[in-house]
C-alpha cells in the first residue's frame, strides 16, 4: 500500500496505531499491504501455518473454533497474531461475514514491526489484556 | 499479425476478452482449448501489451535460460524460462528463448515482445487490433462492450488490460514531476542529482539504469527496501537491479533513505524535496536537479467500477474471487498481471507471483477452464492416476512441475479419490482447495518457508476437514527419494483409513 492523505487518515483512525507520528504512519503504510476478501472466505484457516498478521478497516469477520461462531470482529479489530507470536497454526478460523478489508503484515515481519513500534505494541497488549480479562470474567 | 479483414466484428460472443498483453494471448490460448469461443479485442495494433513500450530501459526483470538442463519446449523447461506463454505442445514452448543469443540471463524488452508475437502467430490466436474499449453496461444478464468499433455483447467479460496507467500517491508537488513512465534517455541525466521517489523494482532499475550518468542518485520512501534475497518473492527488489544499494552501503555516493516524502517544489532550475526520516527521525531536503515518481501503476477499470466492480489497494486492483471472478459483479474476469487481486494464502507473507508473466499464464489455464465448466458447462475430461502409482506421483508433482515451482503455495496439483480409485484434478487455486467442501481429496504445493527453505507442502480433505502436512527441504531440491516418499506414505495410509 503506497502512502496518500487518505491512507495516513484511515490508519491513524485505528486505535492500534493511534500513537503513531504522521512519518511512522508512513511507514505503516507501506509496510502493511491491503487485502479484500469476498464474503464467506477464510483469512485464517485453522490448524494451517504461515498465516500473517491482520487489521480490520472495513467490514466484519467471524472467530470460527471447529465450525462454530463465537466472536465478532469488526473495523480497528486485529486477528493473527497470537499464531505468528506462538509460531503455531491458529486455532481458530476467521471468516468474512461480509467483504471485508484488512491491512495485512507478513507474520514474518510482526516481531520486528512491534519492537521498532512500542506504542503499537503497548496498544497491542492493552487489547490483549481486555480480551483475558473478558475470557476470564466469561469462565467465572 | 496484419490480417486482410479484421476478426470478431461486433455482434454476440459467448466470451470477449480485452488485452492482447501475455494475460490476453495465454487466456485466448486456453479458452480455445477447452472449447469456449470468444473474441479478443485490443486498443493496440500489436502482440505484447506493457512490453510493447516497457520496461522503460529495455530489459526484462525474469530470467529466460537458454543453456537449461531440459530441453526447450518440454514442460519442465518453463521453470527455467519465466517469460514464454504456455502451450500444449513443444512447438509452443519457450519462444521468447528462440528470440535470444543466450549471452545475458535476461530477455531485452524487443526479444520479449518478438517472442509473445511467435506465440501469437504459431497457436493462431486471433485479435481484433486497433478496437478501443470505450464504456460497459449490463443489459438481460449480457455486459455490453461499446468500442470504438461497434458493441459487442458476452455473458463473460475477461479484462486484461493489465496494470498499466501510471500512478503516484498524493503528494503535494509530486504532480509536477515525471512518472517512471516518462524517464528519458539514462543519457540525459549525464552531470545532475536525480531523486527518486520509491525503492520498489521501477525505483531501482531507474536508479540501475541511470547510475552510470547522474552526479548523484537519491531514493526514499518510508520503510526500508524489501529485497528479495531476504523476503524470498519477487515482489520485492531484485538482486538483478541493487548496484546502487551496494553503492550507498559501501560509500559510493548515492543515497538511500528511509523517509516519507512531505511536498516536492519545482523551481526554474530543478526540485526541493522536502521529506521526514522515519527510521532515523528528522527533517530532511534535498536540492536536486531530477525528480522522478517511481510509485507503480493502476489498473485501467474503464467505467466498471461505476457498473459495480469493488477495488482495493487503494482502487489500483480490483477485488476477486480465488478465481479471479470479480468479487461483487459475476461474469467478469481478470486476467494476465491484475490476476494478482486474488492474494491467495501469502503462506509466510510470500505472495502469488501472478503480477508476472511466469504466475499469470498459470492462472489464465486454471481460469479459462473454471469458465469453461462454470458458464458453459463444459466438464474437461480427468486422466486417472493408478493408486500405486499416487505416491510417485504427487512427489515427481513436487519436485518437476513448474506450476508448483512458480506459483509457491498459490496453485496446488490436486486429486480426488472417489469409489474407484484416484482421479487427476489438474491445477486448482490452494485457497479454493483448502476453504471449498468436496470429495476427500489430495493438493501438494510447495513451499517457501519463513527461513527461505524450499519444500512440499500435502494439504488432505477427508470429511470436510483439511490437514497440512509439511515435508522437510532437500538440498537438491529432489523430493522424489525415500524420506519424502515414507512420508507421503504413512499420509496415504491414513487416508485410506479415514474413508
Amino acid at each position: 500500500m503506497a502512502s496518500s492523505t487518505d491512507t495516513v487518515e484511515l490508519l491513524s483512525s485505528l486505535a492500534l496505531f493511534a500513537d503513531l507520528s504522521r512519518p511512522q504512519l508512513e511507514v505503516v503504510a507501506h509496510s502493511f499491504e491491503e487485502e479484500f476478501f469476498p464474503e464467506g472466505q477464510r483469512v485464517l484457516r485453522q490448524g494451517i501455518a504461515g498465516s500473517n498478521f491482520y487489521v480490520i478497516v472495513d467490514g466484519e469477520a467471524s472467530v470460527r473454533i471447529d465450525g462454530v461462531d463465537r466472536v465478532t470482529l469488526a473495523r480497528g479489530d486485529f486477528f493473527g497474531e497470537i499464531s505468528v507470536l506462538l509460531n503455531e497454526p491458529p486455532n481458530a478460523d476467521i471468516v468474512a461475514l461480509r467483504p471485508l478489508r484488512c491491512i495485512a503484515l507478513p507474520g514474518t515481519a510482526l516481531v520486528d514491526f512491534l519492537v521498532d513500534h512500542p506504542r503499537v505494541m503497548y496498544r497491542m497488549l492493552q487489547t490483549e489484556a481486555l480480551r483475558l480479562r473478558a475470557t476470564a470474567l466469561w469462565q467465572m | 499479425m496484419a490480417e486482410t479483414e479484421k476478426p470478431f466484428p461486433p455482434g454476440t460472443y459467448p466470451v470477449v476478452v480485452v488485452g492482447s498483453g501475455p494475460g490476453g494471448l495465454q487466456t485466448s490460448y486456453c479458452l480455445k482449448r477447452v472449447g469456449v469461443k470468444h473474441a479478443v479485442i485490443s486498443a493496440d495494433d500489436a502482440p505484447g501489451g506493457m512490453f510493447l513500450r516497457f520496461p522503460i530501459f529495455q530489459r526484462l526483470i525474469s530470467w529466460t535460460k537458454l543453456h537449461a538442463p531440459v530441453d526447450r519446449g518440454a514442460r519442465d523447461y518453463e521453470r527455467y524460462d519465466w517469460n514464454s506463454l504456455i502451450g500444449d505442445s513443444p512447438k509452443l514452448g519457450g519462444l521468447v528463448a528462440d528470440q535470444m543469443e543466450g549471452k545475458i540471463y535476461f530477455p531485452s524488452r524487443a526479444e520479449m515482445q518478438a517472442g509473445l508475437a511467435a506465440f501469437a502467430t504459431k497457436a493462431r490466436i486471433r485479435v481484433r487490433w486497433n478496437c478501443e474499449w470505450q464504456s460497459t453496461r449490463h443489459e438481460d444478464g449480457c455486459f455490453v462492450v461499446s468500442t470504438s468499433d461497434g458493441e459487442f455483447k458476452c455473458k463473460v467479460l475477461i479484462v486484461a488490460t493489465g496494470m498499466t496507467e501510471p500512478w503516484k500517491p498524493q503528494i503535494p508537488g509530486l504532480e509536477a514531476a515525471p512518472h517512471y513512465a516518462e524517464t528519458r534517455f539514462p543519457k540525459e541525466y549525464s552531470g545532475k542529482s536525480v531523486f527518486i521517489v520509491g525503492k520498489r523494482n521501477s525505483a531501482f532499475e531507474l536508479a540501475d539504469g541511470i547510475l552510470a550518468y547522474a552526479k548523484q542518485m537519491f531514493l526514499a520512501s518510508p520503510r526500508p527496501p524489501s529485497i528479495s534475497l531476504m523476503s524470498f518473492h519477487v515482489a520485492s527488489a531484485r538482486a538483478r537491479y541493487l548496484q546502487v544499494y551496494e553503492d550507498y552501503v559501501l560509500g559510493g555516493g548515492s543515497v538511500i533513505l528511509d523517509a516519507a516524502i512531505q511536498r516536492v517544489e519545482r523551481h526554474a532550475n530543478g526540485y526541493t524535496v522536502h521529506a521526514a526520516g522515519t527510521t532515523k527521525p528528522g527533517d530532511l531536503r534535498f536540492d536536486v536537479d531530477e525528480v522522478i515518481a517511481a510509485t507503480g501503476f493502476t489498473t485501467p477499470l474503464g467505467d466498471l467500477r461505476e457498473l459495480g466492480v469493488a477495488t482495493f489497494n487503494q482502487d489500483r486492483l480490483p477485488a476477486m474471487t480465488n478465481y479471479w471472478e470479480s468479487a461483487s459483479v459475476p461474469g467478469i474476469y481478470f486476467a494476465g498481471s491484475v490476476s494478482q487481486g486474488a492474494v491467495g494464502l501469502k503462506k509466510h507473507g510470500i505472495p502469488g507471483v501472478s503480477g508476472a508473466v511466469q504466475g499469470m499464464r498459470y492462472n489464465a489455464k486454471v481460469l479459462a477452464e473454471f469458465v469453461a465448466q462454470k458458464h458453459f458447462g463444459i466438464v474437461p475430461s480427468k486422466p486417472r492416476v493408478q493408486v500405486g502409482d499416487l505416491g510417485r506421483f504427487i512427489l515427481g508433482e513436487a519436485t518437476h512441475s513448474p506450476v508448483l515451482w512458480v506459483q509457491k503455495s498459490y496453485l496446488a496439483r490436486s486429486v480426488t479419490f472417489d469409489g474407484n480409485g484416484v482421479i487427476d484434478d489438474g491445477i486448482v487455486p490452494l485457497a479454493e482447495f483448502v476453504d471449498a467442501a468436496g470429495s476427500d481429496a489430495l493438493a501438494v504445493v510447495v513451499e517457501t518457508g519463513p527461513t527461505g527453505d524450499i519444500y512440499p507442502v500435502v494439504y488432505v480433505r477427508t470429511r470436510g476437514g483439511v490437514q497440512e502436512h509439511v515435508f522437510p527441504s532437500n538440498y537438491l531440491h529432489d523430493f522424489e527419494g525415500p524420506e519424502h516418499a515414507a512420508q507421503l506414505e504413512s499420509i496415504l495410509k491414513i487416508v485410506q483409513q479415514a474413508r
